[in-house]
């Protein structure tokens, strides 16, 4: 008993699935008074479904509630929601920004604990009508921003304040909290500088050392190690490994959270071919994709090959297909067969050849309410002119509902797109069917090149190796060059020649399909080759 | 057999049984309360061509995804331009007729481009932009009705002689050139109004053609998906711009049919709540406020012209009060609201 006292939170076996499928699986965790936890996952891992639980999020109790027991400050609770989770002492800071962008700092740092003071209509209306004690306001404030140690003005409105700024903003309102005892943050350097990231994990050190318990979620691995007690590795809603810094290196904290190697190689091709002639190159291209942001990513794309784009959801992978495509704004020098192409202009770049299956198939790639044969031909009616017969000499471009139909009775032969006839509405598809359609609807194009997002997303196991499958087959028979954006590191192992992993909006790093699974992980997770040489040894 | 009939019902959609059999009903009772039969089904025939294309004016637009057009006062403004204008010119018969149509045309381009313009800064809010488009263009256009130098005798106010008046008589002009162009009589009370009808279908048949040609095609994919029509390179601003014109020029052709037809030319005011009817109709044929069809046009059409021809004389020769009007606005404002609950934003 007397052991279990000094821990400010436990965990104690803790599952919870949502209709029917595991998400987390018995999880123990113990945090100190004080400590820095770090808490590392893949995508999909557990770690915000466990931190929901935490701070009693409502979409746990909607969702049937958890099982196990939490005890948090020596007494067992279970939060119904954030408020309860707030008064209790537990704060959160997210990875998107939760304030008020028009009030400034000092406003938003104090927005509902606001120091009141006495005023005449309080006398008649009651405490509601204090008037805010405005300089007892700033005073705390700068309290608080003095202990995140940054310069920043407090009277400065928000939403005009620099990105890295709103994130100090947010921790500094989470400090503010004078009962504050458990701090959990949400990838809190995601948006920040490596000089600003530098001055925020010191302020985070600071505060543990005055007794606050802090569990930090990051992807970035080196600031995990530098600054944490203890890392704890969930891997498929488990915990994989907990570890001491000083007795870890990268490689192998890589290697708990992305596992073992079952077989050696899943790649399914026999040889690697000899490719030369580049069809894409790609100049520090910038894509303004809200959360996918790319921030200068240069590669090269060989002409034939599958290239395959990797990396973890949110660093920008899926935003440089969207970028060039036009679809974003996008910036930065991208040369397609040695011309350089027009960014921006989603018309210009599919004339050029150059066509896309889109990751949000029901929104982008298919309109739901239109029928199988003009979702196939739209696409390539508007670029390229088919399916049009001329009447008056050219004058009136009349649709050719012969040539629509002839087309897509051959795609849902080659594809096995399991329909009732061409004119069933697409809505009535099921997901793999849809994904075989976005595919067709690129194909009719007779692309040179094309990029592919997430072509397996939320499609059945029996599906998804088909549609690889066709991936691969039009490449070979047609020469199609194919970018796939994946966040499935086994397809993208399975098909591609090449594999670039995507990390902060930038490439880190390209391997060869038969790389080891850890040199992914690694350059997942920001270590570069550089770091990794002497970190990792 | 009791699938099928569902299947009817569903295809059909329970409003427009419910109204149709209340139309069959009011049939029923036409020799009881003393209407002619014939005569009532004439005045159904009338109307129907009288209002058709202006119904038929909201399908361009429904079809790019900018709503229901209740901004149509903008099409009717240029079309009684083009009236006013062509009588201004002494032009008489089927060449005043197309004169009108002509110079309708001309200042509908113009409005419905800027019209577009609008319409594209405020996508998602086009319909509530639209009405008060339309009713205050009303109003400003009042103003012209008087400051514009109009000369013709037949047209300005007796006294002063400046200004056009309320109502301006088509006869002499080109009252029912189309009505009596291959006009068909049967019988002493019923005539069919070949011309109009043609017409009607005429413009029923370009409407249709236009959604077949590639332009037409790009339209409604930007109706069905914008984010996929971005992703086709299909420049959705224009396409919206363009439905905004041709729905503008529809509906200016589609009044100077209705005052051909009616024998005046309704100023100032009389525009207003032009709109409202013709949506109404269209709903009633069975569109939504995304999906709008030829089809739904023509039943629309039918059964609200029906209804607003047959209810009140019955219902007058009942109660012995004359309850139109009443009729007409509780029909075509009710059906607004049922269709506008009915909007599903659905974002997958």
């Amino acid at each position: 008993m007397e052991s279990k006292e000094k821990y400010l939170l436990r965990m104690e076996h803790v599952s919870k699935d949502f209709y029917g499928t595991k998400v987390l699986k018995n999880i123990n965790i113990s945090v100190k008074s004080g400590e820095i936890i770090g808490l590392v996952g893949e995508n999909g891992a557990g770690k915000s479904t466990l931190m929901n639980i935490l701070f009693g999020n409502p979409i746990i109790h909607e969702t049937g509630g958890f099982e196990g027991k939490i005890i948090f400050d020596g007494k067992e609770v279970n939060f119904a929601s954030p408020f309860d989770a707030i008064n209790a002492g537990i704060g959160m800071v997210h990875q998107e920004f939760i304030f008020i962008p028009g009030f400034t700092a000092i406003e938003n740092i104090l927005l509902n604990k606001e120091p009141t003071r006495y005023s005449f209509f309080s006398e008649i209306f009651g405490d509601k009508l204090n008037v805010l004690n405005r300089e007892e306001m700033k005073k705390r404030a700068i309290e608080a921003i003095k202990i995140l140690g940054i310069e920043l003005n407090p009277e400065i409105i928000v939403k005009e304040m620099p990105v890295g700024h709103k994130q100090f903003i947010e921790i500094a309102r989470e400090i503010d909290r004078k009962l504050l005892k458990l701090l959990v943050l949400d990838e809190p350097t995601a948006v920040l500088t490596e000089s600003e990231a530098d001055i925020a994990m010191k302020a985070i050190k600071k505060l543990a050392a005055k007794g606050v318990s802090v569990i930090f979620i990051s992807h970035r691995l080196q600031e995990i190690l530098d600054s944490c007690d203890r890392i704890i590795v969930l891997k498929d809603g488990s915990v994989q490994k907990e570890l001491i810094p000083s007795d870890t290196n990268p490689r192998e904290v890589a290697e708990y959270m992305i596992g073992h190697e079952l077989t050696k190689s899943i790649w399914k091709s026999k040889e690697i071919r000899k490719i030369s002639e580049t069809i894409l190159e790609v100049n520090n291209l910038w894509v303004d994709m809200p959360g996918e942001q790319v921030n200068g990513a240069s590669f090269k794309v060989n002409k034939g090959e599958i290239f395959g784009i990797g990396g973890l959801t949110g660093q920008g992978k899926l935003g440089i297909a969207n970028g060039i495509m036009g679809l974003h704004p996008a910036e930065g020098e991208v040369k397609f067969k040695g011309k350089p192409i027009f960014l921006n202009n989603s018309k210009y770049v599919l004339e050029q050849g150059i066509a896309f299956v889109s990751e949000d198939r029901r929104g982008l790639g298919l309109i739901l309410d239109q029928p199988i044969f003009k979702n196939i031909t739209f696409t390539a009616m508007q670029i390229k002119d088919m399916f049009l017969k001329s009447l008056l000499g050219g004058l009136i471009k009349w649709s050719d509902d012969k040539a629509m139909f002839k087309i897509t009775r051959e795609y849902i032969d080659a594809l096995q797109i399991k329909c009732e006839s061409e004119k069933q509405l697409v809505r009535e598809l099921s997901g793999g069917n849809q994904q075989k359609l976005c595919m067709a609807k690129v194909f009719v194009l007779q692309p040179e090149l094309i990029f592919v997002s997430e072509p397996t997303r939320g499609i059945d196991v029996g599906a998804k190796s088909l549609v690889l499958d066709t991936l691969c087959e039009y490449n070979r028979k047609y020469g199609i060059t194919i970018i796939m954006a994946s966040s499935e590191l086994v397809e993208l192992r399975a098909i591609c020649e090449r594999i670039a992993i995507v990390d902060e909006g930038r490439i880190s790093g390209i391997l060869p399909p038969t790389a080891e699974l850890v040199e992914f992980g690694l350059l997942m997770l920001g270590i570069k080759s550089k770091k990794r040489e002497t970190i990792g040894k | 057999m009791k699938k099928k009939i569902q299947n009817i019902i569903e295809n059909f959609g329970l409003p427009r049984i419910i109204i149709f059999l209340f139309l069959v009903l009011l049939f029923i009772l036409t020799p009881f309360v003393g209407i002619r039969f014939d005569t009532s089904i004439n005045d159904i025939i009338v109307r129907f061509g009288m209002n058709g294309i202006l119904v038929l004016s909201l399908i361009p637009m429904v079809k790019t995804g900018c709503g229901l057009n209740f901004g149509l006062q903008l099409g009717i403004i240029a079309g009684i331009l083009g009236a006013v204008i062509s009588i201004e010119m002494e032009m008489i018969g089927f060449t005043g007729f197309f004169t009108a149509i002509g110079i309708a045309i001309f200042f509908a381009v113009i409005f419905g481009f800027l019209y577009g313009l609008l319409l594209n800064k405020v996508k998602g809010d086009e319909m509530v932009v639209a009405t008060y488009v339309g009713f205050s263009s009303v109003s400003f256009m009042s103003i012209m009705w008087l400051m514009l130098p109009f000369k013709s005798p037949n047209m300005i106010w007796a006294y002063g002689g400046s200004g056009l008046r309320t109502t301006i008589n088509t006869k002499g002009y080109w009252f029912h050139v189309l009505t009596d162009f291959l006009k068909i009589k049967i019988g002493n009370y019923i005539f069919f109004p070949s011309g109009t009808i043609l017409f009607f279908a005429f413009l029923t048949f370009l409407v249709w053609a236009f959604f077949k040609t590639k332009i037409g095609t790009a339209m409604i994919v930007v109706g069905s998906n914008t984010d996929y029509a971005n992703s086709c390179g299909i420049n959705v601003d224009k396409m919206r711009s363009i439905s905004v014109i041709l729905s503008t020029v529809i509906a200016a052709i589609g009044i100077i049919v209705y005052q051909e037809s009616f024998g005046f030319i309704q100023l100032y005011t009389a525009p207003l709540f032009m709109a409202f009817p013709a949506v109404a109709a269209l709903l009633l044929g069975g569109a939504t406020v995304g999906k709008a069809s030829i089809k739904n046009v023509i039943i629309g059409v039918f059964l609200f012209q029906s209804i607003l021809t047959m209810t009140p004389s019955v219902v007058s020769n009942i109660i012995k009060s004359d309850m139109s009007e009443t009729i007409r606005i509780i029909l075509s404002n009710g059906m607004i609201v049922y269709a506008l609950t009915r909007i599903t934003r659905v974002r997958t």
